[in-house]
Order: structure tokens, then C-alpha cells, then sequence
């Protein structure tokens, strides 16, 4: 008998597949419409926990330190992504400092708290407490973490500036690069495994 | 080659959180507890109106200005445009492309896409099924990087503080920008791409 866990369902057009097990690398396509399926899996739990720690450090690293340095005339200043979305946050247009803060600082933030959290009790053979909430928590996050974004803004910014005073890139900078590829890489769809690796069962 | 079955004929629904396969009748899914729709809740109807609005704020995210410039002296507002402009004049053409493409040609092609995509399922239209299924998954893909032109204007206010010498400081329109970001966001998430296919089942509504 098939049980729930082995189908698999195309979210964009409602095709159903049994699952197949793919190895690294591989990855299932929809016949119907050729959206992505499954992927092989690149990384082991302890791989995965050790990627999230990496990134909370530089997490840490990349709002702590100024991203861009300025100097104009013998004055000089510098900006970190907070002092970035405070400077947005000015009388009529503040709604939008809250969107560049979810998208830049916040959202990151959470998706590697419980990343950190589901993780840290999936490699120690547990289902955290919270699960089913942190789960649903990281698929909604998802779309509002922009650090791609927000990396080549740092660029265009520096590129923009140049043309009227002296610019360089910060300490936050590299990490907020480093940060970036990270959370690629652990923040994505495959994070669902988790659901089938600790078997989380159904009331 | 044989086209698979779509999961209203087995019985089932896929929970779009989780990924598991529930069964038709279910309202939560038994896994993750998230509420469970075999297709999205009014999804043309949201996607209308989430795809209207932004293309209202569109235009004063165009015609006002999103930043305000202090140099030595000299004060200027530029608008979106303009920006891009001023970095094509300055010999930047790389980084005004990449700003033109992203503010401008992006949300441009949301609204054109997206427009397109809501008529043809409305007709319940099988024309380049597979096709505009792509169009989705690219809009889906290209869409948050408009949000680059209100991160930079961010940044660079951050930075441009020197008192009266030079001052760089965000404008209204930059407000009207953001939002039409995230209303166009949120049209393509309430969008549901499997409604493109049910024009091959006939009796589904
Ligand atoms: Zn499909
Ligand atoms: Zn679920």
C-alpha cells in the first residue's frame, strides 16, 4: 500500500508521481509542466547545522560592522544595513523602512533562529519543540529575504557614490556575501526533508 | 508519453507548506497543520485586485521623486528615471541597465505577465499551457529584485550625512516603489498556477 509520504504532488500544476529516491545532484522534473519535483539531497543534518551556525556568525559579523565607508573632503562616515533602513525611516515614508527591515534584517534573522532550533534537535535525534510552527514559519519567510538583493544593492550603492567621493566596502560587506551564498543554500525548499527524516507523524 | 494523474482524480491535495499529499475532504493538512485548499482561495479575484493596486502605485512611484540630492551646495531630486539617466550620462551604462531592468522592466513584466496569465485561465484558454506555466515560475523568480532600488536609496542615505556639505535623503516615492514591490509579490503568490491546467479537466470549477 502507498502511503501519503510517498506521493508526490507538482505544486504548479497538480500532477501526482510516486517518489523515487534521487542521489546528490539529481533532480526530478515535472513531465506536465516541468517545474522542479525533488532534488538530491547535498547535505547531511550535521552538514546542514553546521552551515547555520556558520551563518549566524556572520549574520552577527554583517550587522555589526559598516558595509560601506565614505570619505568627502577630510569627513568621513560609514553605514551598517540598520543605520540603512533607519535612514528610510523619516516621517511620511516609515512603512517602508519596516518592508527593507523584514527583507534585509529580520527575515534572515528568523530563518536562521529556527533553522538553528529544528536542526540543532533534528541531529540529536528529536523533534523540537514548536516544529510543525517553525516549519510553517520558514516557508513563509522564505519570499521576503532578499540578501541577494540587498548584496547588489551595496554594489550599486558603491558604484553610484564613487562617481562623487571616496568610497570602500566594509568589513560587512564580505560577510553579508559569505551570508548570502549560506543562506541559499539551507534556506530552501529542501529544508521539507525534515518532515520525512524524523517521521513526523500524522494525528 | 504518459501524462501523469492530476490529484483531484485520486482523491488528493497538496499541502502547499509542507509538500504532503492530503486527502480531498481534509481543511487542515494532518502533517503540519496548516489550512489546505485544493486550489487557492478566490485566487483570480485576489490576484486582480493585488495586480490593480499596484499598478495605481506605480504610477506616482514613477512621477515622484525617490530621493533627494544635497552636493556641495547644490540640491536635486531625481525620480526613478532620472536615475537611471544620470548613470547613462555618466558613462555607467552597466549599473543603469541593471537599475533600469530591475525598477523598471521587472515590474513591467509582472504587470504584463501576470495580466495575461488571469485573462487566459478566466477563458479557461488551453493556449501554451506549458509555456505560460514558465511565464509563472519566472515572474515568480525575477520578481523581488525590484526591491534594489529602495535598498539603495537606503544605503546611500545611510552614508550622504554631512550636514549642510552634502546630505542625501529618501523621498515619497521611494514609499509608492516599495509598495508596488510588495502588492505585486503578494498578486503572484495568490495566483495558482494549477489553474492554467484545469482547463483540461472540464467538469472542475
Ligand atoms: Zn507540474
Ligand atoms: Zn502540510
Amino acid at each position: 500500500m502507498t502511503r501519503p509520504a510517498d506521493w508526490i504532488i507538482c505544486e504548479h500544476c497538480d500532477s501526482v508521481y510516486l517518489r523515487t529516491l534521487l542521489a546528490k545532484g539529481e533532480s526530478a522534473h515535472c513531465i506536465r509542466c516541468s517545474a522542479l519535483l525533488e532534488r538530491g539531497r547535498r547535505f547531511n543534518i550535521e552538514q546542514l547545522l553546521a552551515l547555520t551556525v556558520a551563518a549566524a556568525i556572520l549574520f552577527v559579523f554583517a550587522n555589526v560592522f559598516p558595509v560601506i565607508h565614505i570619505s568627502l573632503q577630510g569627513l568621513s562616515n560609514e553605514a551598517t544595513l540598520w543605520q540603512s533602513v533607519e535612514a528610510l525611516a523619516q516621517g511620511r515614508i516609515t512603512m517602508i523602512a519596516l518592508v527593507a527591515g523584514i527583507a534585509i534584517i529580520l527575515a534572515p534573522l528568523l530563518q536562521i533562529l529556527l533553522l538553528g532550533w529544528v536542526l540543532g534537535h533534528a541531529y540529536a535525534g528529536q523533534i523540537a519543540p514548536g516544529f510543525k510552527l517553525c516549519m510553517r514559519s520558514l516557508e513563509h519567510l522564505r519570499p521576503w529575504s532578499m540578501l541577494e538583493v540587498c548584496l547588489l544593492g551595496i554594489l550599486v550603492s558603491i558604484v553610484k557614490l564613487a562617481g562623487m567621493l571616496h568610497v570602500s566596502p566594509g568589513m560587512g560587506l564580505w560577510a553579508m556575501a559569505m551570508l548570502t551564498v549560506l543562506i541559499l543554500l539551507i534556506a530552501g525548499k529542501d529544508i521539507r526533508r525534515l518532515w520525512d527524516d524524523l517521521e513526523v507523524t500524522s494525528r | 508519453m504518459n501524462t501523469p494523474p492530476y490529484a483531484r482524480e485520486l482523491g488528493l491535495c497538496l499541502c502547499h507548506t509542507c509538500g504532503y499529499a492530503c486527502s480531498l475532504d481534509a481543511h487542515k493538512c494532518p502533517r503540519c497543520e496548516s489550512v489546505v485548499h485544493a486550489r487557492k482561495t478566490n485566487s483570480l479575484a485576489r490576484t486582480w485586485a493585488l495586480l490593480l493596486a499596484g499598478l495605481i502605485f506605480y504610477i506616482p512611484a514613477n512621477l515622484l521623486p525617490v530621493m533627494f540630492t544635497n552636493m556641495l551646495g547644490s540640491g536635486s531630486e531625481n525620480t526613478i528615471m532620472s536615475g537611471v539617466i544620470e548613470f547613462w550620462k555618466g558613462g555607467s551604462w552597466d549599473i543603469a541597465l541593471l537599475i533600469f531592468i530591475a525598477s523598471i522592466a521587472v515590474p513591467c513584466v509582472k504587470f504584463a505577465v501576470l495580466g495575461t496569465l488571469l485573462i487566459t485561465c478566466q477563458r479557461r484558454s488551453r493556449w501554451a499551457m506549458r509555456e505560460r506555466a514558465k511565464l509563472y515560475r519566472f515572474v515568480e523568480l525575477i520578481g523581488y529584485w525590484s526591491m534594489l532600488d529602495v535598498l539603495v536609496v537606503a544605503l546611500v542615505a545611510a552614508l550622504v550625512q554631512f550636514r549642510t556639505l552634502s546630505s542625501i535623503e529618501p523621498r515619497i516615492g521611494i514609499l509608492f516603489f516599495g509598495l508596488v514591490v510588495v502588492l505585486t509579490m503578494l498578486a503572484a503568490m495568490s495566483f495558482d498556477p494549477r489553474l492554467i491546467w484545469d482547463a483540461e479537466v472540464n467538469d472542475v470549477r
